[in-house]
């Protein structure tokens, strides 16, 4: 099963939810696909020892072959390519990497060449657990080739239990990682921003069907917004993580919650085979 | 006129709320600075939730195209399905089927189809609004959830801001940014006189602190550096202080855990609007008269 951690909002504690979870279920494989700010590692600690490069194929001109006909520029949709003076200008950090400007050269004048985007890394853990995580390049602004090639890198995909933390907000990014996912715990806050972020979310899980329950974190701050949302919508609270400043400091720390609160274990566990529980039902209905 | 960007790498260390106490603190110091505000979280935009804005204009945004495969006119070579690097391209019986999610709009399919069978197709992917809120005008905008093209959203919000500030003579343009550090940051952070970071006192944010550090100086844009929740670890506390004196980067406020930060937003309300004696609201006041210092504009 592949368990997909995620929130509209930021800061809510998906990280906090997907590490504890995987360490409670001791999970074969754990997959951070929050590459602008990768912090599962810190609460994990794998022993990181495998990279490979996350590249983008950018367009390179011969300029001997190029007779500046413009067609390049033409099909380009990102106005990555242009031709200035009868040469032609390739702006990388505009290149999407999708070929076209290749294809279409009469000339055949264009090649690709690999521009870095970020690094992959994996390992494992003392219990076993594999790890991986990407980290995008600083400057750069693609994010989703680099969770692209993170979730088709080596055999995770094939495990039998794989934890995927995403990164926060409900646009394409958090769409590459949901994909493929049997299930997803939306993380959320008892708060106005929570709730706002959280339908958000989960207008997102909704549109790729994804079967959603939500972790409450920090509960018993803020307000009754999100319960009575939940409650409207049949949105299932699976877990609530209550507010206390001892797991405050303890996440602060580094530690996940089964760290802090041994007993939590338990609880988490419980979390799973209610996922699984709910995901029969749903089986047994289609 | 200046301009000012609220960021953080981690998200939810506070960022809303910092902006949304300087929306505040400007507005009471009478007409010596004014400042339109500009939401560049597009996918989860939480500045509004605060402010009571009252919506003005609304606008369509067309972020993108996507490919359309007419299923008449497909000859199901599969042309389509081997050039896109997307693999939005899918075999849907005896035709070819375009998957809208997972498109990026490149055209490639469109070029390479012999039988001229795709089109591609101009998406309305969300919405911006002009507003004028308790603080004075906001510029904000709604991604729709699965979209792309985030950054050209956050572009366009950020360039009606400042149209508005250069037309009528406005101090500042005051944006909330998004978290992390790819594209809406990028184009948050473009043109900024001055990055805002909130910075959270944990092994985690420590660490995306430094990433948005580092974004911030390979776009050559000014930091300054706030402490939220300052007193909730004083072991990252020490660390983000450790790490600005060597990068030697001014922090300007030490803001304290405050249950009023959280209150006031159930209120609706900036927490120093809420409850401007609070400690919260106290070291907020004190950091942005040393923001206001930083960016040079009369106070």
């Amino acid at each position: 099963m592949k368990i997909a951690v995620a929130s509209g909002k930021g800061g809510t504690g998906k990280t906090t939810v997907a590490t504890s979870l995987a360490m409670a279920i001791k999970a074969q494989v754990f997959i951070d696909c929050d590459v602008e700010a990768p912090n599962a590692h810190i609460f994990l600690r794998p022993e990181l020892n495998q990279r490979k490069l996350v590249e983008l194929p950018i367009p390179e001109v011969d300029a001997s072959l190029c007779t500046g006909c413009g067609r390049c520029s033409e099909v380009c949709q990102f106005h990555a390519i242009v031709v200035l003076g009868g040469k032609t200008l390739v702006f990388p950090e505009l290149c999407h990497g999708c070929g076209s400007c290749t294809l279409v050269c009469p000339e055949n004048a264009i090649t690709e060449r690999p521009k870095s985007l970020g690094l992959l890394e994996s390992g494992a853990l003392d219990g076993g657990m594999r790890f991986a995580h990407g980290v995008l390049n600083v400057g750069e602004p693609m994010a989703v080739p680099v969770i692209r090639q993170l979730k088709n890198w080596q055999d995770f995909w094939d495990a039998e239990s794989v934890i995927l933390d995403s990164p926060p907000g409900a646009s394409c990014p958090v769409v590459e990682t949901l994909k493929g996912a049997d299930f997803v715990i939306l993380v959320t806050e008892p708060t106005p921003f929570g709730l706002h972020d959280l339908k958000l979310a989960f207008q997102l899980t909704q549109e790729l069907n994804l079967p959603t329950g939500v972790v409450v974190n920090r509960d018993g701050i803020g307000d009754a917004g999100v319960d009575d949302y939940c409650r409207e919508t049949g949105l299932p609270i699976m877990m609530r993580i209550p507010f206390d400043r001892e797991i405050g400091e303890g996440i602060a720390r580094g530690k996940t919650l089964v760290e802090i609160h041994p007993e939590d274990t338990e609880r988490f566990q419980h979390l799973y085979a209610l996922i699984r529980s709910l995901l029969n039902d749903r089986g047994g209905r289609a | 006129m200046k301009q000012i960007v609220v960021l953080s790498g981690k998200g939810g260390t506070g960022k809303t709320s910092v902006a949304a106490a300087f929306a505040h603190l400007i507005s009471m110091n009478g007409q010596s600075v004014r400042a339109i505000l500009a939401d560049a979280d597009v996918d989860a935009a939480n500045l509004e939730l605060v402010l009571a804005p009252k919506i003005i204009t609304r606008e369509d945004f067309g972020g993108g195209q996507i490919a359309i495969i007419n299923p008449d006119v497909c000859a199901g070579c599969g042309t389509c399905e081997s050039v896109c690097r997307f693999e939005a391209v899918h075999e849907k019986g005896d035709h070819y089927w375009v998957d809208p999610i997972a498109c990026e709009g490149c055209a490639a399919c469109v070029y390479q189809c012999p039988e001229g069978a795709i089109v591609m197709q101009e998406q309305v992917v969300g919405q911006w609004f002009r507003s004028e809120s308790r603080y004075g005008p906001l510029f904000h905008a709604a991604l729709r959830p699965a979209q792309e093209n985030s950054g050209k959203l956050v572009t366009l919000v950020k360039q009606q801001a400042r149209l508005l500030a250069l037309d009528a003579n406005y101090d500042l343009v005051l944006v909330d940014g998004p978290p992390g550090i790819g594209c809406p940051v990028i184009s948050a952070i473009s043109g900024a006189d001055l990055a805002l970071i909130v910075a959270e006192p944990s092994a985690a944010g420590v660490h995306d602190m430094q990433r948005i550090l580092q974004t911030a100086n390979h776009f050559g844009v000014e930091v300054l550096v706030c402490i939220n929740k300052a007193d909730i670890y004083p072991a990252g506390a020490a660390q983000i202080e450790a790490l600005c004196k060597e990068l030697r980067i001014e922090i300007v406020g030490r803001i304290p855990f405050d249950t009023a930060v959280t209150e006031a937003m159930v209120q609706g309300l900036p927490v120093t609007a809420y409850q401007p004696k609070s400690p919260a609201s106290q070291s907020l006041r004190q950091a942005w008269q040393k923001v206001i210092g930083a960016l040079e504009i009369a106070s």
